[in-house]
């Protein structure tokens, strides 16, 4: 096992000193930070070395590094929603295009959902047309989101 | 119906389905051993398709052909349906679970109830068992998990029809027959020399010419897409490579314990040589991420930070190109 620890030394002189433990796949290195797994009392499984090198598996509650790039990307998320949401409120769009971001959708995917072609998709983000659509194709939308037509007809809160 | 399936988690869910559908019959293989004979290690950069906003990486081949690969170098006949009527694909699925077959199912995602907020994405080619239904309710063996878990009726047609890229489609499938006898020696060699060839491939997006070319690519992203864009699709890398389902270090981990697994069975010396080069080479990739996501930390920015992430990804390269042209002289 070629231990990183010296590697780890040099980028410290780079960059700020960090919490984050040096990790190693050594059975009782396997990394037990608290990620969102361990909230629904999930463990992952790692595989790691024992004590005489051989491989086992090790349950693992997380590792910091993987919940800061999930973080990162649910971040993005959230800046989309609050994004599309203003720009609801705002009168430029229409409340699809909030439910779409909403569930983590983009437009082919919520496309292929409602089995609505894309371009028309993209016609319902206009606040007018979404005005004009009837209630056959409000229905899909709304259970493509799982919430009721009411909902998506009275915008956004 | 009830049928006594014994859950096993294990670290990917295309190789625990796989393993637990074998050991149900009686024929013990383990997770790494599946994802070995499978030629399970890969890595694929697609760049001109967007999965979540960043370009798609890859640590493993297309969702099935592990397992695929796997029943063809053993002889085991695996029956695979797909559905156009969720209808049908229920009846089928009912029909099978009567006789007493634990059936394996392509699964999306999103729409797993029992799966933390968090990691639900759109992601369509995940797998689980079912193995028992009770009034209205499927019993399901879903490989990552610790313990097995239960889906309704509807929530089970919603996962099974999901939509968007590789949609599902109801994809249900089960084991046949198993082969009186097969011979494993020569289908983890065969296994191994295909990881080989995949990794050593002559294409840019595949194997370590792949890693070469995101490592290009991290140096350039800085000045073409913004530090912001950068760091998200490095996120993506980071997640692809150690996010539930690897075993850790972009599968290198479980490749190394299916190298210790072989050598030993095999009597071969230098497989196990080999395993611990490709823990340490493990060690390499977490190390990477490591300071990926040390990037977000500090939130520092200046180009050197790439630059050097870069030169370790150039490195990684080279020493998988060495690793595996060694390997493929040993078997």
């Amino acid at each position: 096992m070629s231990a990183p620890d010296t590697k780890g030394d040099e980028n410290a002189g780079s960059m700020r000193p960090l919490r984050i433990n040096y990790i190693r796949v050594k059975k009782n290195e396997v990394p037990q930070d608290e990620g969102s797994l361990a909230k629904k009392n999930v463990h992952e499984l790692c595989y790691a070395v024992d004590e005489n090198g051989r491989y086992t598996t090790v349950p693992s509650r997380g590792w910091e590094v993987k919940t800061l790039a999930l973080n990162e990307s649910l971040e993005l998320i959230e800046e989309r929603i609050a994004a599309t949401k203003s720009a609801v409120i705002a009168g430029e769009l229409s409340p699809i295009a909030y439910f779409m971001e909403l569930n983590r959708m983009d437009i082919p995917l919520l496309a292929s959902y409602v089995g609505i072609h894309r371009w028309f998709v993209k016609r319902h983000f206009h606040p007018k047309r979404f005005q004009k659509l009837n209630k056959k194709t409000l229905r899909k939308y709304a259970d493509v989101f799982g919430i009721t037509v009411e909902k998506l007809t009275s915008g956004v809160c | 119906m009830d049928i006594n399936f014994e859950h096993q988690q294990s670290a990917h869910c295309e190789n625990g389905v796989a393993s637990n559908l074998l050991r149900h019959r009686g024929m013990i293989l383990s997770e790494p051993m599946v994802f070995g004979i499978g030629s399970g290690l890969f890595f694929v950069y697609l760049p001109f398709i967007k999965v979540n906003f960043a370009p798609g990486f890859s640590y493993r081949p297309m969702p099935g052909k592990i397992f695929r690969k796997l029943a063809k170098r053993l002889g085991i006949g695996v029956k695979h349906q797909r559905f156009s009527s969720p209808e049908k694909a229920k009846a089928v699925l009912d029909e099978k679970l009567k006789q007493g077959i634990p059936v394996g199912l392509q699964v999306g995602v999103y729409h797993l109830t029992y799966f933390p907020d968090e990691y639900r994405f759109h992601f369509n080619a995940h797998n689980l068992v079912v193995y028992g239904k009770e009034a209205d309710e499927y019993l399901v063996s879903d490989p990552v998990m610790d313990y097995t878990t239960r889906l309704t009726e509807e929530e089970l047609q919603r996962v099974r029809f999901a939509k968007g890229a590789l949609p599902p489609k109801g994809h249900l499938y089960y084991l046949e027959r198993l082969p009186t006898d097969y011979d494993l020696e020569r289908a983890i060699k065969k296994g191994i020399r295909q990881t080989c060839n995949d990794m050593l491939a002559p294409v840019p997006i595949v194997g370590v010419r792949a890693m070469k070319w995101v490592a290009a690519n991290i140096r350039k992203w800085p000045k073409t897409i913004g530090i912001k864009k950068t760091n998200h699709y490095l996120g993506q890398l980071v997640r692809m490579q150690e996010e539930i389902g690897t075993g850790g270090g972009g599968f290198r981990f479980i490749y190394a314990a299916f190298l210790q697994e072989a050598g030993t069975l095999l009597t071969n010396p230098a497989l196990i040589q080999r395993s611990e080069e490709m823990t340490a080479i493990g060690d390499a990739w977490r190390d990477f991420a490591l300071d990926i996501s040390r990037i977000y930390k500090n939130r520092k920015s200046g180009s050197d930070v790439y630059e050097k992430l870069s030169d370790k990804l150039l490195s990684l390269a080279q020493r998988e190109k060495e690793f595996f042209m060694r390997l493929k002289k040993d078997v």
